[in-house]
């Protein structure tokens, strides 16, 4: 009997730590498929964050590198320098690339540095418990903001695919999401676009994926999945904000 | 090839292509950028690697990238960036990847000054970033043995998996003096395949190798804190170095001191011979591991009556040297801040003194 669906090799078999209703073992799972399908295991090395994701490097099967928190594109940019010819990632949530990493992905990508960045957003700091991130939405209560985001005195949640779009230098940037189904089919194919301009040498790439932390938001899966799709969809707009050509 | 007249700074970017290092990640900051605008025009001749970083922090994050998948890197800095990069370091000394780097010291702390300092002993020697880890730290007292040493870090940097620090200041990277560069490049065998993440497939391996300093498991942690320190002893028992000046002599006072400070010493030390005054000199070259034995056993002459740690700062070496010493004689300190070089009259003033 064929078999027609595995494990992708790229994946360890180890299972993960992540909580039910978390998107990371979907993102985990396309990356890796991508990369089965690019067929570049063997050259491959990912860099993990400082967040949920910073054991990552325990449910992939090739080379990987731990940064400190925010500092993976400043990584990515010393390996491609070094060795422009590894397929290199980095694997962020939001307070590692969009608060204390801010600096760090901006200049990568300005720089045009040829590495992708798979950008995990889910609007909260899901491994210290819950508190307010930059993508926070106003109103929204966290840990270190009881009341609800109060955006007088905070600013508004900052959308990253429409920032780094702003940069002259040429990328692609793509937000997508994996909450459903329906997504997680459009949201492989900006992964997979993102790694193949990587492999063809051609441009920095970053794929933000709108996420779910049940946890942290104090709900269950199913009201998680919900509130994304109806709150975070419609600030966090879905597309291809920029190709290279 | 010959003598060169180089500046310290550029000798240093052109010690490290000779030895073998081909990419470099920089931020400019007085008094070193000249490292920086060197190797941007003689790193693309040679085919090596040059990137301006936009921030010491980044910077310290590139180096760690490069170093941790195999390759050999360099970067150069002064003291505030050397803080903003002491994260950074952290992080490489824990994951046990080589990388070099060069503090040419200004004044501090904060914003301080930009002629030359000695201040940053502590933070080069005792940590500067957080954890249990130590850097080899060498320092030269002129071009030529800065060259030498930048050369003799990258296969230290290796043989200990570990960063090496060459801690010069101001004044070294801003002279000029002749320079030969050695032709032999020191070697240690290289291992970086049992652990760089250099791709499985360059190592012809299917096993991943992961660069990482987090060990949630507190009996991981300690075991990789005691294999950590296990290093460090190592370095102890096989990296002392330092130099003796006139102490064939039955000197009466003894001074340690290193880098640009030492020379001037020297002359203070030749001047007093010529008015039948002896002093001695240990002049550290690795400040870690620091001389102990050597200065203890210095200290113990007969002839000697005390001991004095001359450094422009406010007296960190002292400390090194007080332990050293282990009370056997009196140990006292000179220094100046504010980027002034004390000259050799002063300094014969302050021994004639004690």
């Amino acid at each position: 009997m064929a078999k027609t669906f595995k494990r992708p090799e790229a994946l360890s078999e180890r299972p993960t730590h992540y909580c039910p209703g978390c998107t990371h073992g979907v993102i985990h799972r396309l990356v890796a498929e991508v990369i089965d399908e690019l067929g570049v295991r063997g050259r491959t090395v990912g860099i993990a964050p400082v967040g949920c994701a910073v054991l990552a490097y325990n449910y992939f099967t090739f080379d990987f590198q731990e940064a400190a928190h925010g500092r993976a594109p400043a990584m990515a940019t010393g390996i491609k320098r070094v060795r422009p010819d590894l397929i290199v990632f980095t694997y962020q949530g939001d307070g590692d690339l969009a608060s204390i990493g801010m600096g760090e992905i901006i200049h990568a990508a300005n720089r045009g540095e040829k590495f992708t960045t798979i950008f995990v957003n889910n609007a909260v700091y899901g491994m210290t418990g819950g508190q307010m991130a930059p993508t926070t939405m106003p109103g929204q209560r966290t840990t270190t903001s009881a009341s609800g985001r109060d955006v007088d005195d905070v600013g508004m949640p900052i959308k990253m695919a429409e920032l780094l779009s702003a940069l002259e230098t040429p990328g692609y940037i793509a937000r997508q999401t994996v909450i459903k189904p329906k997504y997680i089919v459009r949201a492989k194919k900006a992964i997979k676009k993102a790694f193949t301009y990587q492999l063809e040498g051609r441009c920095f790439s970053l794929v933000e994926l709108v996420s779910t932390c049940p946890t942290n938001w104090g709900l269950t899966p199913e009201e998680a999945v919900k509130w994304a799709e109806d709150t975070l969809l419609s600030y966090y707009i879905l597309g291809e904000y920029k190709t290279p050509e | 090839m010959g003598k060169v007249l180089m500046k310290g700074n550029e000798a240093i970017g052109e010690a490290a292509i000779r030895a073998g290092c081909l990419n470099y990640f920089a931020y400019p900051i007085t008094p070193q950028s000249e490292v920086a605008e060197y190797l941007s025009h003689r790193l693309p001749e040679v085919g090596g690697v040059f990137l301006q970083g936009e921030s010491e922090v980044a910077v310290s994050y590139m180096i760690f990238g490069a170093a941790g998948c195999g390759a050999r890197v360099l970067t150069t800095s002064s003291s505030p960036g050397i803080s903003l990069m002491s994260e950074g370091i952290s992080y490489i000394a824990g994951a046990q990847c080589p990388a070099v780097f060069v503090n040419i010291m200004r004044g501090g702390p904060g914003l301080g000054g930009i002629l030359p300092s000695q201040a940053d002993y502590f933070q080069a020697t005792k940590g500067g970033g957080h954890g249990d880890y130590r850097l080899l730290v060498m320092a030269p007292a002129g071009v030529q043995e800065a060259v030498e040493m930048v050369m003799m870090a990258f296969p230290l940097a290796e043989k200990y998996r570990n960063p090496v620090m060459i801690l010069g200041d101001g004044l070294i990277g801003q002279m000029m003096e002749p320079v030969e560069f050695p032709d032999h490049l020191r070697s240690e065998p290289s291992n970086k395949d049992e652990w760089a993440t250099n791709g499985m497939d360059t190592r012809k391996s299917d096993k991943p190798n992961i660069v990482k300093t987090l060990f949630l498991e507190p009996n991981e942690l300690n075991e990789h804190n005691l294999l950590l320190h296990s290093k460090y002893e190592r370095m102890k028992k096989e990296e002392v170095r330092y130099e003796p000046y006139n102490m064939d002599s039955d000197y009466e006072v003894l001074i340690v001191s290193y880098g640009t400070m030492s020379r001037v010493c020297r002359t203070a030390i030749d001047n007093l011979k010529e008015e039948g005054f002896e002093v001695g000199m240990i002049r550290p070259q690795t400040l870690f591991p620091f001389p102990e034995k050597a200065i203890k056993e210095a200290a113990s002459k007969d002839s000697c009556k005390a001991v004095i740690s001359i450094e422009m700062s406010m007296g960190q070496m002292v400390e090194d040297v007080e332990r050293s010493v282990l009370g056997k004689r009196p140990v006292k300190w000179y220094g100046k801040c504010g980027g002034e070089v004390p000259s050799p009259e002063e300094i014969m003033d302050v021994v004639k003194s004690l």
